[in-house]
């Protein structure tokens, strides 16, 4: 049906719900994130965005549901081995000891590399390779500390990377980044994608952002799918009002002819 | 241009390891009797039945009896309290974790003064193991009430856990002093290398070597931690196994350092972040660096104590306070630019 499905392995997602305190912060949620695609979860703040991203990412284990990996059990295999095949970029992350970004990178190799051995041959090839990808080789020796968020959410990328991942999760990964950083952090995994086949997850914010970069939006809304499938068709005003709570209008760029949104307050019926 | 960290690194580790030995050596012969190096090699020599002349009795029974056993316990206790505060800081992620800190110091010096008090010191390195474990619990169990066991909850537990010891030991001196065991016990909580002989050396070294180096060796997996526990988790380390383990492991390590020596406070505090300075946070390279550094650290602090104000002597834990607050300090505004 979908062209390019079944290029790389896919995850599926089956009633998964997680609870939090008692509340169903993910609620019965059914999703299908393909190999090759970047799929982008979306909804306002509180939806279940990052809770659900972690479920994915092996994380946390869900209240219920199922959730399959290339048609295996997730949860069924041992936490190392679903390291070997899902990265997760958190969003704010930072470190509190002295790290280089090489050395940040390298943790990367953490579920491949044997426990007592130091970093193999090809060890150092993956994390350099990485770090090339992520465009991040020119301050490999700088700590990670000192670098700007949009090299710093590169730097994270890159650890992500260099896990080798099938599947690749990131949480809000434009968040506090400039609109430049914001393009090409989206832009390197829209390209990641669609090259080696890895099944993208982006968690993000911003819908026009998603409209550009995203094959297909999963739109949650307090715990549960409101809508799903490719973002033209999915993001339409009606469906932003009603998750989002504001009036948008979509409009149409010159020279692309693609969709761009626009958002105001609704305007209240009875003042 | 990655081919210049390991040998830095070799070359860091060589330099100390020799250094250790030199410090060893050196230690031995400062002090009121004067002892040459040729006579300290000459007392471990007949010792090891090596066919080497014996020095005299009283010259021998001063290297062989009280300054070597005393140097070798201050490298061990040294090694142990720097392993134990890097593995702390790494788990916690919080740089200014330690054993002190977290409150298990406090609850092995308890463990170790109750056990004085009541005259049964064979249990010493058993209580001392004790009191630092049950101090553990009572900081996890705290700061995990409730909520998740974030790292800055566990440091305010371990304050209130910490102080807790400590007022129970001060009352546990206050309601036995007489004399002599008060002084005593004043040394113990300061921190005093004075009354170390070989059955100290047998413990902190045992100590180190059964529990120091399996947590040298895990360590390395303390470096998935660096960007927080759910990171760990993406990375596939079993966080909250991996967390239990370690914190048992130094709660383990320190009453055995605590059981020879007392509260001796900094050691686990600076060295880790000095070693880190120099070599990164890898914890491959920082644990064994961590700990030949602490090993140097407190020989020196010790050979101060007890040569600094001859013939009085100052408790260990005053001199290594005196040098690591001042740096403690300086690393802190150091690494303030980097935050």
């Amino acid at each position: 049906m979908i062209p390019d499905a079944g290029r790389g392995d896919s995850m599926s997602a089956r009633q998964l719900s997680v609870v939090l305190g008692g509340r169903a912060v993910v609620d019965a949620v059914d999703a299908e994130l393909l190999g090759g695609r970047v799929t982008a979860i979306l909804g306002p703040n509180g939806a279940g965005k990052s809770s659900l991203i972690r479920v994915l990412a092996g994380v946390d284990r869900p209240a219920s549901g199922a959730l399959s990996w290339a048609g295996e059990d997730w949860f069924a295999t041992s936490r190392r081995e679903r390291a070997r095949v899902a990265a997760l970029v958190e969003q704010d992350v930072s470190a509190e000891l002295p790290l280089t970004v090489r050395m940040a990178v390298a943790l990367g190799r953490t579920p491949h590399s044997s426990f007592l051995a130091g970093p193999s041959r090809r060890d150092n090839e993956v994390i350099d390779a990485a770090m090339a990808d992520a465009g991040v080789t020119e301050f490999a020796h700088r700590q990670i500390s000192t670098l700007s968020g949009g090299e710093r959410q590169r730097a994270h990328l890159a650890r992500a990377l260099a896990q080798e991942p099938r599947l690749l999760l990131l949480d809000e990964p434009t968040n506090h980044l400039d609109v430049l950083a914001q393009l090409t952090t989206l832009a390197l995994v829209r390209d990641l994608a669609t090259r080696n086949g890895i099944a993208v997850v982006a968690a993000l914010h911003d819908l026009n952002l998603a409209v550009t970069f995203a094959d297909h939006v999963v739109v949650l809304d307090a715990g549960r799918v409101r809508a799903s499938g490719p973002p033209a068709e999915v993001l339409t005003p009606e469906l932003i009002l009603r998750v989002w709570h504001v009036a948008a209008t979509v409009l149409t760029r010159p020279v692309t002819g693609a969709p761009v949104i626009t958002f105001d307050l609704p305007e209240r019926t009875h003042p | 241009m990655r081919t210049a960290r390991p040998p830095r690194i070799l070359v860091a580790s060589i330099t100390l390891a020799a250094a250790l030995v030199a410090s060893i050596a050196a230690a031995v012969t400062i002090g009121p009797a004067d002892i040459r190096f040729d006579e300290v090699w000459a007392s471990i020599g007949s010792h090891l039945g090596l066919g080497v002349t014996p020095l005299s009795p009283l010259r021998d029974g001063i290297v062989w009896e009280l300054r070597l056993p005393r140097v070798f316990t201050a490298a061990a206790v040294g090694a142990g309290l720097a392993i134990s505060g890097a593995v702390m800081q790494a788990i916690t992620r919080n740089p200014l974790a330690d054993p002190y800190l977290l409150g298990l110091s406090s609850g092995a010096s308890l463990g170790a003064v109750a056990v004085l008090v009541l005259g049964v010191s064979v249990l010493l390195p058993a209580a001392a193991f004790l009191g630092a474990l049950v101090a553990l619990a009572a900081t996890l169990l705290i700061a995990g009430s409730g909520s998740a066991l974030t790292p800055s909850r566990m440091i305010l537990a371990g304050i209130a856990v910490s102080s807790l010891g400590a007022a129970l030991t001060s009352f546990v001196i206050f309601w036995t002093a007489t004399g002599d065991s008060y002084r005593e016990i004043i040394s113990w909580l300061l921190g005093s290398l004075a009354g170390a002989r070989w059955p100290a050396v047998a413990i902190a070294v045992a100590a180190v070597v059964v529990i120091g180096i399996p947590l040298m060796i895990g360590g390395r997996v303390l470096d998935a931690f660096a960007f927080g526990d759910t990171s760990a988790a993406a990375l596939g380390v079993s966080v909250a196994r991996t967390r239990w383990v370690m914190l048992v492991g130094t709660a383990l390590l320190t009453g055995g350092m605590v059981s020879v020596s007392g509260s001796i406070g900094f050691v686990g505090l600076i060295l880790p972040h000095a070693v880190r300075l120099i070599v990164g946070a890898q914890h491959r390279a920082l644990l064994p660096l961590a700990a030949l550094s602490g090993a140097i650290f407190l020989i020196w602090c010790d050979t101060a104590a007890r040569a600094l104000f001859d013939p009085r002597e100052l408790p260990v834990g005053i001199v290594t306070a005196v040098i690591g607050a001042p740096v403690f300090v300086l690393l802190l505004m150091r690494s303030r630019r980097f935050a």
